[in-house]
């Protein structure tokens, strides 16, 4: 693949933190999460003059991004919903509410709707099982959701 | 007592998706309005640990105990229990008992606790380093950094027998030990918060409820075997969590806490956070270092243990977060202390999230050798709706389910593992006569399989046949070989993989298969799940009989396969069912049967 590379411009909030990490070891795994944080998932520019600033081949910075889950390489939907997957919310029906919100968006897991508005992924226990079964819509957590629950829930993202 | 009353609002991760950060501020505006604002304080803690039930908040010195309030609740608690001081009963936690019980004593949840790491959790304002100090927070510091030599301290840890709580249950001491008597600086110090058990919160609930029993933990731990840098790995999952440790480290650093010669010590030690980013594996501890360091969380073959080459390949000591909780009071109150609780070779408490199918879901803390029907049953309140108990399952992806007949097994390390599960870091899952045994070693498996980092080939290629073996399994289309089959593999892994997942992965197939073959047996020779879970097995049907023609089933089926006159029996084309199970659920004569 040959695309040009034109170098990018970063945040001003990534520039600065990689200022601050830059000779701290490990620094990697942390620069990603500010990346993702700034832009939402970790755009293939980013990466590329990441690889130049931080002296590291771009080949690592993707096996590591590859690695780890939370890192995304593509860019999620407006609304990102989080749906758990983990044992206490499975007991529960969290697969139900799952499939009813690909149904209800028209769209499957780790995908985004065609409007971009919503992206759905199913995630791992996000530590309030005591509430299962639990769905997140951006760092909202819903919990002791019910099926007939999530079209109002959609409508009230979809406004904002 | 500074103040008349105190009003406890729960600030936990559960509790503040249901509004108590608007609870919280409302408290504070209507006690102004009462005019009572300096009568009253209030303030924001860590979890409660009876999620559920929340958003919470205790008064006291009287203990009410408020459960599932609204914002616009506050009003009728300041007015009438604050100003007047009559508890408003509807709002007060009710038990079995179905009477409203006004003092958290009484409340059967918490009667068979004992709180020592959720010490603080629901008591005190986790953001202010003053609140915990009052509670002799930094007090056992104090004593390592002035009246203790280090060789002191690993004697008190190991008159404790205070074991490792992340689920291996290695000698605590003993590892501060060997990293101790490595000659190799620098040295480091790590706390495991990357809690990879999905279904499990333990750790979560007290980094949020009392992050600086960490820090005071760590500082002891650099003193004690020389190390002045600790990290924390944390689950990026846990903003919350994040949040309050980065307030805690900087009120520490401004106390003189943490830092350059802490309290005038001589002896310095920070620590820094370090964010995990979605990988089960590097909740094991050689991955985890490996992270750390920005790489591939890869595990790497033991020996060498992190104790003598860990971190950038230097001595480390790397411990779980209920492990360092616990050591605070275990300095303060001595290991004698300690040891008096749990059993001969467990010692301490063990704090468990307790979930599933479960009355009160919540985090409960208790001292080793109680029984599991204690903690069910006693504390847990039951089977929601009453349903017949089927299986606890313990340990998460690494342990096994337990049944019935071993309800009053204690507690230990040694127990579980005899029953095929461990103790693993405390998550609890209960299950009811509608979870079906073979789809829970499915789900564990699908999610090991997904987990494993590919790095060896029993791991990879055996996880991945098992699962293969369960799905076929979970549509109708298994042998009898197939157990067999899957009782090799397993063993193999347990031999040949590795590290801790690929090792322990088998045991939710294995477990479930030694205490449900039966249940196996369903599947496979008689082509139907006894739990109605597996899909393929199971068809819905609508009884002609039964059936009022009401068309709700129809309304409600997502692919349109339910047809019928008006008040006529409706009929489903199986072809196009897909086994939702909605007409099931919703109908409300009775009418629709799975089989
Ligand atoms: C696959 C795997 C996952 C693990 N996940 C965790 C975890 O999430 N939290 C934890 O504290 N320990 C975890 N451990 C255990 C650690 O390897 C290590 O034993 C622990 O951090 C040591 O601390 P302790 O002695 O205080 O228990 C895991 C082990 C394995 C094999
Ligand atoms: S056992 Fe599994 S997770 Fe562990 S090193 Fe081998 S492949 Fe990786
Ligand atoms: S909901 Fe029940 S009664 Fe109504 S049409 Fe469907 S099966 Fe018949
Ligand atoms: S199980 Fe689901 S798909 Fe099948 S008939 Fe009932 S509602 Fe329709
Ligand atoms: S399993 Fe879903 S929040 Fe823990
Ligand atoms: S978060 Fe409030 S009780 Fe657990």
């Amino acid at each position: 693949m040959t695309t040009v590379t034109e170098p990018v411009k970063l945040t001003d909030g990534l520039q600065q933190f990689i200022a601050e990490w830059k000779d701290r070891p490990g620094n990697l795994i942390m620069i990603l999460h500010k990346v993702q944080e700034e832009y939402g998932y970790i755009p293939r520019q980013v990466a590329i003059q990441l690889s130049k600033e931080l002296d590291v081949p771009l080949a690592k910075i993707y096996g590591v991004i590859t690695f780890y889950h939370f890192f995304k390489l593509r860019k999620p939907g407006k609304n990102k919903i989080s749906v758990c997957m983990g044992t206490a919310c499975y007991l529960k029906g969290g697969e139900d509410l799952l499939h009813e919100l690909e149904t209800l968006l028209g769209t499957g897991v780790n995908s985004t709707t065609d409007d971009g508005i919503f992206s759905i992924e199913a995630v791992r226990c996000v530590g309030c099982c005591g509430l299962a079964p639990v769905l997140m819509v951006n760092s909202e957590v819903y919990g002791k959701v019910k099926k007939d629950q999530l079209a109002d829930i959609l409508a009230k993202h979809r406004e904002s | 007592m500074a103040f008349k009353s105190y009003v406890l609002v729960c600030g936990g991760t559960a509790c503040q998706s249901s509004k108590s950060e608007e609870i919280y501020k409302n408290f504070i505006a209507e006690l102004e309005a009462a005019g009572i604002k300096d009568e009253v304080q209030v303030v924001k803690t860590g979890c409660f640990g009876l999620c559920e039930k929340g958003p919470i908040a205790k008064v006291l010195p009287d203990e009410s105990f408020y459960v599932k309030l609204t914002p616009s609740d506050t009003k009728e608690i300041v007015s009438e229990h604050l100003v007047k001081g009559r508890p408003v009963k509807k709002l007060l936690y009710q038990g079995e008992e179905t009477k409203k019980l006004a003092k958290i004593e009484e409340i059967g949840f918490y009667q068979k606790q004992f709180r020592i790491v959720l010490r603080n959790c629901g008591v005190i304002n986790p953001e202010d380093i003053n609140e915990y100090i009052a509670r002799d927070g930094y007090a056992a510091l104090e004593k390592v950094l002035f009246q203790m030599t280090p060789e002191q301290v690993i004697e008190q840890l190991k008159i404790s027998g205070l074991r490792g709580r992340g689920g291996a249950g290695f000698p605590t001491w003993l590892k501060w030990n060997f990293t101790k008597e490595v000659n190799d600086f620098p040295k480091y110090i790590v706390c495991n918060a990357d809690e990879g058990d999905p279904g499990a919160y333990m750790d979560r609930s007290t980094l949020e409820g009392d992050p600086h029993s960490i820090l005071e933990a760590m500082t002891i731990a650099g003193k004690t075997i020389g190390s002045n840098k600790g990290y924390i790995y944390i689950r990026a999952e846990y903003p919350l969590a994040i949040h309050r440790l980065e307030v805690a480290i900087q009120q520490a650093r401004e106390l003189g806490l943490l830092g350059k010669d802490i309290l005038g010590s001589g002896f310095d030690f920070d620590i820094e956070i370090r964010l995990g980013a979605g990988a089960f594996v590097c909740g094991e501890e050689t991955a985890l270092l490996t992270s750390i360091e920005g790489e591939r969380g890869m595990p790497k073959p033991r020996p060498p243990f992190p104790a003598v080459k860990g971190l950038w390949q230097k001595p480390t000591v790397i411990n779980n977060v209920e492990t360092w909780a616990s050591i605070p009071v275990i300095i303060l109150k001595g290991g004698a202390w300690f040891a008096n609780i749990g059993t001969e070779k467990s010692k301490g408490t063990k704090v468990f999230a307790l979930t599933g199918k479960i009355k009160n879901s919540g985090l409960v803390e208790v001292p080793m050798g109680t029984t599991l029907r204690e903690i069910i049953y006693d504390i847990g309140g039951g089977i929601i709706n009453d349903k017949k108990f089927k299986a606890v399952q313990t340990g998460g992806p690494s342990g096994g389910v337990i049944t019935a007949d071993y309800l009053d097994t204690p507690i230990d390390y040694e127990n579980l593992q005899k029953l095929g599960s461990i103790m693993g870091s405390g998550g609890m899952i209960v299950m009811d006569e509608d979870d079906c045994m073979v789809d829970i070693a499915k789900f564990y498996l699908g999610f090991t399989v997904d987990e494993s980092c590919g790095k060896c080939a029993p791991c990879r290629v055996g996880g991945r046949q098992l699962l293969d073996y369960l799905e076929k399994i979970s549509k109708g289309k298994g042998t009898r070989e197939d157990i067999a089959k899957m009782k090799q593999i397993g063993n193999a892994m347990k031999r040949a993989s590795l590290c801790g997942l690929g090792q322990t992965a088998p045991n939710p197939v294995l477990s479930t298969i030694t205490y449900f073959e039966k249940e196996y047996l369903a599947h496979i020779d008689d082509k139907i799940c006894p739990a109605g879970k597996c899909k393929a097995l199971i068809t819905y049907s609508i009884l002609p009989e039964k059936c009022i023609g009401c068309g709700l089933c129809a309304r409600r089926c997502p692919v349109n396969c339910i047809t019928g006159e008006k008040r006529q029996p409706h009929v489903i084309d199986q072809s196009a069912c897909i086994k939702c199970g909605e007409c099931y659920s919703v109908c409300k004569f009775g009418a629709v049967a799975r089989k």
